[in-house]
């Protein structure tokens, strides 16, 4: 098994015809993804075409809106690559077209937005990773997003994280143990997203071919505490996996956002210590080098 | 971005908050005219700069005296007195670290008569993904303590988005902060006011510490810090026009010229990174093997070739900047890109100090093969550990 996504999921491409959307997309097909086909509104009818790695032509029919392209396509899952301005409009129509899932790549887009969005989400049929994230993916099924797919191997690590590069760490290094990945989600580094730690954690307790996860937070917001608690309470009730964690931002100044608009320590709250020390008293073992997830993950296993 | 107070009144009122009057200046010239404009009997000078804790602060310079950042004038000729002694001079608080900022402007605002001082303070709260209003009796007083020592006198209240603040919102807020008669009426008003302005202005923050309840009885905002969400200023020109850049790093400014994220910091370490999360890890392990990190920069997903180059002739400019390491996992980016942006930069810059450069992901062998050829003197690396380590030992001359 995995979470979220197989090889059934058929994946819609939203700012299909810019040059990330192009990218990834070719990327996706080339992975092996069910890439059914793509919104640029004003290009419905008209095809994309795409040149894969190895240089064979692609084409995809375009459409002017999520729910057409739905509807013809049959797809069950959108990735978004629209310009911040447009993208929580983007996200937006999404939930309208009632697609199940809903990836945002985009980085920047206003947190007012988002915060519209995630009112209008919890009242619809849909999931939202992200935004500001690196998207997820399913080693050898299906790849939504921007991940380096070469870097994945097929084994039994779930994987989740708050940034995009330290996903690849947590993923390169597994792979290099030999252990491999049933999923990998970035759930992105913006202060207000549309899926939580505790989200992902659930599906990966809940996931027979997941043995083992392994969790990378970072500064700010309460997320990974809020995890910690989560994973207590449910220890509690028998369901208990494995765990390595890292956080990064052990030497950010505070009051600094550093990078993603999530990561700052304010207020006194949200600082690295404090997530260490809550994800440690939930019995995740920590690894003080971002280096040594996937040793670390052998070494837990071993025990 | 962060904007002064005085600024951040400016643009209060305009949404209908009662403030003080008062006048910005930037000169001992035009102190006389203000303080005319105001009628007394007195005077609040407070200096203007981008930190907190100015009333408990202290200047540098001995000419400035004792007091602090925020001095009480009960005369015109002692208001004067006060600007002439701090204008110019270099203001240390709690936030500014141990040197300062120097004080380049500063608000003479009308005195009021306190009766009462609250605390009260809008922001998105990540756990509900709603804004929130933050709310305490405990007003004046640095609101991390009062979490610390008394949680129970502040309380947080989300905002429906849908339906923005309730009758019944306002009447919790009011009863929070224990107000009646005139205030609580003006409470209430406050309350839709600054959520507006909040929502409207695309704010990240706004604190009001302290908000008063006057002797006769009314609601004033007495001290106002805004900042506003960066993502967001592309539709507010009029908020963009009050960024004041001399309250900024110069690398940081060019930096946001480039769009990169970059922070400077105090260690030897220059480092360039893509991606946030990889970025703080870099730091963090830079640490672990026993050096300090100089500065944070992430290049962002989409870097090219000139962007590249740019952030590490930022990274150069640094005199502390004794190494540098460049840490590259390619997802968006790839990786033969980052290779010719570092070697453009390598060239055009003489590089002096030893370079460490980590590449991984999309078109990492060919990224690695470009460095490789280059014949110039870069030190390659197979993963974080063996970079940082490597990057450690050049500049400990090991």
């Amino acid at each position: 098994m995995s979470i979220l996504i197989d090889k059934n999921t058929k994946v819609l491409t939203q700012g299909m015809t810019g040059k990330t959307g192009t990218f990834h997309t070719e990327q996706g097909i080339a992975y092996g993804t069910q890439m059914v086909g793509g919104i640029t509104p004003g290009k419905g009818g008209t095809n994309w075409e795409g040149t894969l790695p190895d240089g064979t032509k692609v084409q995809r029919p375009l459409f002017n809106t999520v729910a057409e392209a739905k509807e013809k396509t049959g797809a069950n899952a959108t990735v978004i690559y629209v310009p911040p301005k447009f993208c929580a409009a983007a996200i937006e129509e999404a939930i309208d077209a009632e697609i199940p899932l809903i990836v945002t790549i985009t980085e920047g887009v206003p947190v007012l937005d988002m915060v519209r969005v995630k009112d209008k989400l919890a009242k619809s049929k849909s999931r939202l990773i992200g935004p500001n994230c690196p998207g997820l993916l399913t080693p050898g099924q299906c790849k939504i997003g921007i991940m380096p797919g070469s870097i994945f191997s097929k084994g039994n690590i779930g994987v989740l994280s708050r940034s995009g590069t330290l996903t690849y760490e947590a993923v390169f290094q597994t792979t290099a143990e030999g252990l491999g990945q049933t999923t990998a989600v970035g759930i992105g580094g913006d202060p207000v997203k549309g899926t939580d730690f505790i989200d992902v954690l659930e599906m990966f307790l809940a996931d027979d071919e997941t043995k083992a996860i392994i969790m990378i937070g970072e500064i700010g917001g309460s997320g990974e505490e809020d995890a910690a608690q989560f994973l207590k309470d449910e220890a509690k009730r028998g369901r208990k996996k494995p765990m390595v964690g890292f956080i990064a931002g052990r030497t950010a100044p505070k009051g600094r956002t550093m990078g993603h608009a999530g990561a700052i320590v304010s207020g006194g709250k949200g600082d690295a210590e404090s997530k260490i020390a809550a994800m440690e008293s939930a019995g995740i073992v920590v690894s003080p080098s971002p280096a040594r997830l996937g040793t670390t993950m052998t070494e837990v296993l071993k025990r | 971005m962060n904007i002064h107070e005085h600024q951040a009144k400016e643009v209060l009122k305009s949404f209908g908050a009662p403030v003080a009057l008062g006048v910005a200046i930037t000169s001992v010239d035009q102190a006389q005219a203000a303080i005319d404009a105001l009628p007394g009997p007195l005077w609040v000078v407070k200096s203007q700069i981008h930190a907190g804790g100015r009333g408990k602060g202290k200047f540098l310079e001995k000419e400035a005296g004792e007091k602090g950042g925020v001095r009480l004038g009960f005369s015109k000729e002692q208001a004067l007195e006060h600007v002439k002694a701090m204008l110019g001079n270099t203001l240390v608080t709690a936030q500014t670290g141990a040197g300062g900022k120097q004080v380049n402007r500063i608000y003479i605002e009308d005195g009021a008569d306190i009766e009462k001082e609250l605390y009260l303070s809008l922001l998105v709260d990540r756990g509900t993904g709603k804004i929130a209003f933050v709310v305490s009796t405990e007003g004046g007083m640095d609101i991390e303590a009062v979490a610390h020592d008394t949680p129970d006198r502040i309380m947080t209240l989300p905002i429906e988005p849908s339906t923005g603040v309730t009758d019944t919102d306002a009447s919790k807020l009011c009863d929070a902060l224990k107000l009646s008669g005139e205030a609580r009426t003006d409470m209430i008003g406050l309350s839709r006011i600054l959520y507006k302005a909040f929502v409207e202005k695309d704010m990240a923050m706004l604190e009001i510490n302290p908000l008063i309840v006057m002797k006769n009885g009314r609601v004033r905002v007495l001290d106002a810090k805004v900042s506003f969400d960066g993502n967001a200023l592309f539709r507010h020109p009029d908020i963009q026009a009050l960024r004041d850049k001399t309250e900024e790093d110069e690398k940081e400014i060019e930096a946001s010229e480039w769009d990169l994220a970059y922070i400077a910091l105090d260690g030897t370490i220059g480092c360039m990174v893509n991606g946030a999360g990889l970025a703080m890890a870099t730091m963090d392990i830079i640490k672990l093997y026993g050096e300090e990190p100089a500065n944070f920069c992430d290049v962002g997903g989409g870097a090219g070739k000139e962007k590249v180059a740019a952030a590490f002739k930022i990274i150069m400019k640094d005199p502390k900047v004794k190494g540098i390491l460049v840490n590259i996992f390619g997802g968006i980016m790839k990786c033969d890109v980052i290779a010719e942006g570092v070697l453009a930069a390598v060239r055009e810059t003489n590089l002096s100090v030893p370079l460490v450069v980590r590449l991984e992901g999309t078109n990492a062998e060919l990224g690695k093969k470009i460095i490789k050829d280059s014949g110039l003197n870069v030190v390659p690396a197979n993963d974080l550990d063996d970079a940082a380590q490597k990057i450690v030992a050049a500049v400990k001359g090991k």
